[in-house]
């Protein structure tokens, strides 16, 4: 079926874009140029009934470049379906709830001639909510726009450490539901991703007077496989987990999770930073029941004991 | 499907659209090429039923086949394919409202919702939306491949598309991983009852769930599935990661309406913790509990006088925070470890204490005198 509703779009598309490159019109249906050329013989020999040369589709070919002569009665794009109507319109809507995008208002106009086209109550039961940090994200938009350096106070979570750095922003990405900064870090002299609400608030991004300037090898990160990549030092630490804890493996990326007999679970996480493995740990409290290796045990029992000893005397050093 | 198929079909679409009459079977396998209705009984019976199976399928994708009879004196129905109602209506898009919605639909990282809205994009190009081929190219039209100035020059490489420098450098990107999510779509879609298997958090057995699925919703990263649940006659909200078994629709669609007052993401949230109720006390010490210090405010007098009570507190802070429920907030206090003491309530204390005594057990290196308890045998745990 997907053939079938792809050659009906085919002959219109082709027809909107005349002279079209054989390598543009493939890609933009996602289809190799041999699938096409496939397509297009399919379509030059159905037509009206009669089948004579003036009642069959009529495509034309210049050197790569393609052009429907005779559309037939194909010549305009069939009717929204359901699911195209609303993936497109829930997705719209999701960015209209978007704060400082100044092209929001091209947007809205779009969003309400398709309304129009396909039904206003089309797809309300389908919503996403981008839940946005409404003033920074509007700060950095707006510094990506004049294409200007910030400095930011950026909470490091693993490390419980408030940081001040110079960031060039590039982009601005929602993935998995959380909002981040991309831009090259002066202080890392790296590509860097801050998340919007660890940034301290509106008083923690100031928009300096200089120009954003990456450096040209600077290169945005591929985020297909999620946020978090594991890097080469990273130490896999198994957690055995209580049926309770059971939503760690929903929150946090696990490389591994294995049912136990009664109802809990054995995750394998990598871990950068033990500080963060440590916090997760002291968290969950009797909900974890084994960590490993011994060495990441230590260390997580050293710094439990040192907390347990805040609650003894009274005295804290 | 076959190439002969697909012929078939192209033809009778077009054949069906190019008649202002409704055409009988009889015609339609006269006309349409492909169709060989033959002579015997037999041949034309196989003719009906493939007509049938083509008719089906030209509706299944959308295609509005009309049935209805021209003449007064024959109750032989025929069909028809009204072209104004087959085909998309004018949508006159300018460039910057394609281009804004070319970014919304790439939005959606997963094929189910990807493809479906690059389709609706294409059609609406083919519509008659200005666009340059060029600036179509892939799912996402403001594309930051294109290397250091990543987001910067995006609009201006892409010709035509000047006016959305708004969008430039900005990348939203939603998941529906979840393995429940096309067949939830779908039911809610055709508005059909759904029976799955579903585990809620700290619960070791699944239920069995029987829902009439009112709507779906993104929401801080995660899909939920809200609808009324059938069994215990109440809306419930079911996070879609925890249905742990297929999702099978059942009985009819269109199978009941949605109240018109459903406000998906007001249940959804509802379903997270309410306002904070109670104030914790807590020590910090300098320079940490950053996060902490954000949402809190620092200790009035008669406060820091209870917390004499405890003892003397050098190096640190003391931190009025509100909380609301007492395990999130004693499992985010105890994860700063040293850096962060809980004076007061006392339940929340103890709490703390509980925790850090059962990390310290977990934790302890085996001695000879006590072995550790053996691990419940799990299989293919990772590295030892």
């Amino acid at each position: 079926m997907d053939r079938f509703s792809r050659l009906l779009a085919l002959v219109p598309w082709l027809r909107a874009h005349p002279g079209v490159s054989l390598e543009d019109a493939a890609s933009e249906f996602g289809i190799t140029e041999r699938q096409l050329r496939a397509d297009l013989d399919l379509l030059f020999v159905c037509g009206l009934p009669g089948g004579a040369p003036g009642d069959l589709i009529d495509v034309s070919y210049s050197g790569d470049r393609v052009t429907v002569v005779d559309p037939q009665t194909l010549d305009r794009p069939l009717r929204l379906s359901a699911d195209e109507a609303m993936a497109l319109l829930v997705a719209a809507r999701a960015l209209t709830d978007v704060p400082g995008l100044t092209g929001r208002e091209a947007l809205d106009r779009a969003v309400r001639k398709v309304e129009e086209a396909v039904g206003h109550e089309s797809a309300r039961h389908v919503r996403v909510a981008l839940d946005p940090h409404d003033e920074v994200l509007a700060v950095l938009q707006e510094a990506i726009r004049l294409r200007r350096r910030v400095r930011l106070r950026y909470l490091v979570w693993a490390r419980d450490e408030m940081t001040e750095r110079e960031v060039d922003p590039m982009r601005v990405l929602v993935r998995g539901g959380y909002w981040y900064l991309e831009g090259w870090c002066r202080r890392a002299s790296a590509v860097r991703l801050f998340r919007l609400d660890r940034i301290d608030g509106r008083a923690g991004v100031d928009v300096l007077d200089v120009a954003a300037q990456p450096p040209p090898d600077a290169t945005p990160r591929d985020t297909a496989e999620g946020v978090y990549q594991p890097g080469p030092d990273d130490i896999p630490v198994r957690l055995d987990l209580d049926p309770r804890a059971r939503w760690v493996v929903d929150y946090y990326p696990v490389s591994q999770a294995c049912d136990l007999p009664d109802g809990g679970v054995s995750v394998v996480l990598r871990v950068a930073d033990l500080a963060w493995l440590s916090r997760l740990v002291l968290g969950l409290g009797e909900l974890v029941r084994e960590v490993e290796p011994a060495s990441v045990a230590a260390s997580v029992h050293e710094v439990a004991g040192r907390a347990l000893a805040g609650y003894g005397d009274g005295t804290i050093g | 499907m076959s190439r002969r198929r697909l012929e078939r079909l192209l033809n009778l679409t077009m054949c069906l659209m190019a008649t202002s009459r409704f055409l009988t079977v009889s015609q339609i396998g006269e006309m349409v090429d492909g169709y060989e209705p033959g002579e015997s009984e037999e041949a034309r019976e196989a003719f009906r039923r493939m007509f049938e199976r083509d008719k089906q399928s030209l509706r299944e994708i959308g295609i509005p086949v009309e049935t209805g009879s021209d003449s007064a004196f024959s109750d032989e129905l025929g069909y028809r394919i009204p072209r104004g109602d087959y085909a998309l209506g004018e949508i006159p898009l300018d460039p910057d409202e394609f281009a804004a919605l070319a970014l919304a639909a790439s939005l959606w990282s997963s094929e189910a919702l990807a493809a479906p809205a690059a389709s609706a994009l294409r059609k609406l190009a083919a519509a008659g939306a200005p666009v340059r081929p060029a600036a179509l190219r892939g799912p996402d039209p403001l594309a930051v491949a294109s290397g250091p100035a990543a987001g910067f020059d995006a609009a201006d490489g892409l010709g035509g598309l000047g006016s959305t420098d708004g969008f430039a450098g900005f990348e939203p990107r939603v998941d529906a991983t979840e393995p429940a999510f096309e067949a939830v779509l779908a039911a809610v879609q055709a508005r059909r009852e759904v029976r799955f298997p579903y585990r809620r958090p700290g619960q070791t057995e699944d239920t069995e769930r029987h829902l009439q699925p009112w709507g779906v919703l993104s929401w801080r990263g995660r899909w939920y599935l809200v609808g009324h649940d059938l069994n215990r006659q109440a809306s419930r909200v079911f996070r879609l990661s925890r249905v742990t078994g297929p999702v099978r629709s059942v009985g009819p669609a269109e199978a009941f309406t949605v109240p018109p007052e459903v406000d998906l993401r007001a249940m959804v949230s509802a379903t997270e913790p309410t306002e904070p109720t109670r104030t914790a006390l807590l020590w910090v010490r300098r320079g940490c509990g950053h996060a902490l210090r954000r949402h809190g405010r620092p200790a009035g007098p008669a406060r820091a006088a209870a917390a004499e009570r405890v003892g003397r507190l050098p190096g640190g802070d003391l931190l009025e925070v509100e909380f609301s429920d007492l395990e999130r907030f004693a499992r985010w206090a105890v994860g700063y470890g040293p850096d962060v003491v809980v004076l007061e309530p006392a339940d929340l204390r103890g709490e703390v204490v509980r925790r850090l005594r059962a990390t310290v057990a977990a934790t302890a290196p085996p001695t000879p005198a006590a072995p550790p308890v053996a691990r419940a045998a799990a299989v293919g745990t990772g590295p030892r």
